[in-house]
């Protein structure tokens, strides 16, 4: 069968990967909110003075990232949601449970990544910052508000960055619990038009363009903002 | 969860081996295994190609592995699975396919460790084989790929961790590594979805943080006798 | 032996060998000294083409290193290149370290490569340390070894690129005393180096460098006695300073 792209990109067609792309995009940049804060308060557990609570972040840390994404949302979906009260659960059901898990499985899973990049750079930044900041005569909180902290963003975005490009593409994984997202979406495509080619070639162009973007974003960032020692 | 475990240890181990196929945890090991020893060789020739001073071999590549790096894996699987049996003329079997997908995605990851692992060496070192006499090649084998190789250990084993989780996306063309036989464990069982892929996760991050172990201890090791310059 | 003519190089817009010019004949030993930045490294590196350059010739024996269909690592084999750094291979030993090359370019037998790097070791004082690890020895023990290593090819010309500009004072007499039997033997040697009473004891001729150029070559009591160059006269002065090294 010749390659044909107008079948594909059809009304019909076209519109199911087109709302599989923005679903898709929507996942990446509400994990991106949630996962965020959640990550800065894991490294912050980690780097705590206390073993307790240094002990629970790594665990978090270490017990999320070593079990597989599918695994987890196999988990959050198969598993989680029958433990539910049977009222939650089919209200859960109703509102795209197969969306809310994904979010959740996705968040974690991100997070325990991202936790390590902003652990990393805040400990990158040389104590004597910190120990400089306080001889001046500011406190421990605006130390770090003033001197570290502005340091240590500027060497944790291009990590974050590599990891937003990572839950990108992470996002098709989604597809095993149903979400209809855009990997989901070409293989009904595939499914109803036989057309194999075509669709995979437009998805991969698609899943290329928002790559090309989010490591561009990188580069611009690190060309603007280089690392400088101190 | 003790009677899940004793009803169904060995088909979670090997799958329906002898009477079958191998599958389970056993096929996952295999799968990782074989995909990084592939795709290692892979990684070590794109890599190389990657340093060429002769542009006509570095933009192709360069490309790509962006592209690769780029796409989703389990877009890569489905290309795989699509046309494998187009080029090889034969029906491609589900272990083959999940294969020649990770060789491909992993070389391109390994291409960047191994990029950089050779621009990490210090130029002085080629410089001094070129002195010598010792041609391109000669001195990358002789002096510049050894400590390279050996400096990028524990990026490799890291890489042998991602790999084995990557195997989980077997679940989607059926292949029955450990992931897929959980949910046959559970849609046999129905009752005890949470302990299933509990015991899942378990499996998983056992594997997966005693690996990462040992990467902290070679890290450590490398640290140690490294060659310290004046 | 070697022969600049009109040799020009430059980085970028910064002219490091300005239209150099000079002859050095075998057996005479060079030494090549000047402030920093004035270009007595990139001349010497240029020798065994580690450094292209932009106009101007470089003959050795007569013949332009630059023609074209010259085989270079055949070329570079010939000529015994020792680093301010040592570069030594830290994966191998240092007796590996010193029959890879003949081993690998002139195709000598494992057998005659050991014999010949072990009588060389011998010579720079190091027969003992054969086994060792290049980590486990160390500054002036490594460039001595950096030192057999480039005579194992047996080349009719060596270069020093500031051979104990890296190593700890005490460490430094080591690496002269082997550099000095070479030059009594008879050896070709072009030296850059901050070393001036041993540039005194052995060289030939003094050539001191400046903003890429050769300002002044003399021989080591016309150069140390006579500066007649003023920016010569400024180096040694600032040499012979209360808080300067050596000399």
């Amino acid at each position: 069968m010749p390659i044909d792209l107008s079948i594909v990109l059809s009304w019909e067609f076209g519109q199911w990967l087109l709302r599989g792309f923005l679903l898709s995009i929507e996942l990446t940049l509400v994990t991106l909110v949630l996962a965020f804060p959640l990550a800065t308060f894991v490294a912050l557990l980690r780097l705590a003075p206390w073993k307790l609570f240094r002990g629970l972040g790594f665990a978090y840390v270490e017990g999320i990232r070593n079990v597989p994404l599918l695994a987890h949302l196999m988990f959050w979906y198969f598993g989680a949601t029958q433990l539910l009260p049977e009222g939650a659960r089919a209200w859960l059901y109703e509102h795209d449970a197969e969306t809310v898990c994904a979010i959740i499985a996705l968040t974690l899973y991100t997070a325990a990544f991202m936790a390590e990049d902003v652990r990393s750079g805040i400990r990158s930044i040389p104590s004597a910052q910190l120990e400089a900041a306080r001889a001046l005569g500011f406190g421990y909180l605006r130390s770090m508000r003033l001197v570290v902290l502005p340091q240590a963003v500027r060497i944790t975005v291009p990590p974050l960055i590599s990891q937003t490009l990572s839950l990108w593409k992470n996002t098709s994984i989604a597809t095993v619990i149903g979400t209809a997202e855009l990997m989901y979406q070409a293989q009904r495509v595939e499914t109803a038009t036989f057309r194999g080619v075509e669709t995979f070639a437009v998805t991969t162009v698609a899943y290329l363009t928002v790559s090309g973007i989010i490591t561009l974003i990188g580069v611009l960032y690190q060309r603007r903002y280089p690392v400088r020692a101190a | 969860m003790i009677d899940l475990i004793r009803n169904y240890w060995l088909y979670f181990l090997v799958g329906q081996y002898p009477q079958g196929p191998l599958g389970g945890l056993a096929l996952t090991l295999l799968l990782g295994v074989a995909a990084l020893g592939l795709a290692l060789p892979l990684g070590v020739v794109l890599g190389l190609a990657r340093t060429s001073s002769h542009r006509v071999i570095r933009w192709p590549v360069t490309a790509l592995v962006y592209v690769v790096r780029g796409t989703p894996l389990l877009m890569v699987i489905f290309w795989a699975y699509f046309f494998l049996p187009a080029i090889t003329g034969q029906q491609t079997s589900q272990f083959n396919t999940m294969l020649a997908a990770l060789v491909l995605f992993n070389g391109a990851y390994l291409a960047e460790i191994v990029r950089a692992g050779i621009q990490g060496i210090p130029r002085g070192q080629s410089e001094c084989a070129r002195a010598l006499g010792l041609g391109y090649w000669q001195s990358m084998r002789a002096v510049i790929l050894p400590q390279a190789l050996r400096n990028m250990l524990p990026s490799l084993v890291a890489q042998f961790v991602t790999t084995l989780k990557e195997t989980s996306l077997g679940y989607i063309i059926g292949l029955s590594e450990v992931s897929f036989i959980a949910g046959q464990i559970n849609a046999q069982v129905l009752t005890k979805p949470v302990a299933v892929y509990t015991i899942l996760a378990l499996t998983y991050f056992v594997l997966c943080f005693g690996l990462s172990r040992i990467v902290r201890l070679l890290e450590k090791r490398t640290q140690r006798s490294s060659v310290v310059m004046p | 032996m070697i022969e600049f003519r009109n040799v020009t190089k430059f980085y970028g817009s910064f002219r490091a060998l300005d239209d150099v010019t000079e002859t050095i004949a075998r057996g005479e030993v060079v030494v090549i000294c000047g402030p920093s930045g004035s270009g007595k490294s990139t001349l010497i590196r240029t020798i065994n083409r580690l450094e292209p350059i932009d106009s101007g010739q470089i003959l050795l024996d007569g013949e332009d290193i630059h023609r074209p269909g010259l085989d270079v690592d055949r070329f570079r084999s010939g000529i015994g290149f020792v680093f301010q750094q040592f570069n030594l291979f830290p994966h191998l030993s240092v007796l590996e370290n010193c029959t890879l090359a003949p081993m690998k370019v002139r195709g000598l037998s494992e057998a005659a490569a050991r014999e010949r790097a072990l009588a060389l070791l011998e010579r720079v004082g190091l027969a003992g340390k054969a086994q060792s690890y290049p980590a486990q020895l160390s500054g002036g023990q490594q460039q001595r070894v950096a030192i057999a290593r480039a005579l194992a090819m047996e080349p009719p010309l060596m270069l020093f690129d500031e051979p104990t500009s890296a190593l700890d004072p005490e460490m430094v007499s080591e690496v002269l005393l082997v550099i000095r039997d070479l030059a009594h033997k008879g050896q070709t040697l072009v030296i850059v180096t901050h070393e001036m009473g041993f540039a005194r004891e052995v060289a030939d001729r003094i050539f001191f460098m400046d903003e890429g150029r050769i300002l002044e070559r003399a021989s080591p009591e016309d150069f140390f006695e006579r500066p007649q160059h003023p920016r010569a006269r400024q180096f040694l002065s600032d040499l012979r300073s209360p808080f300067a090294r050596s000399v």
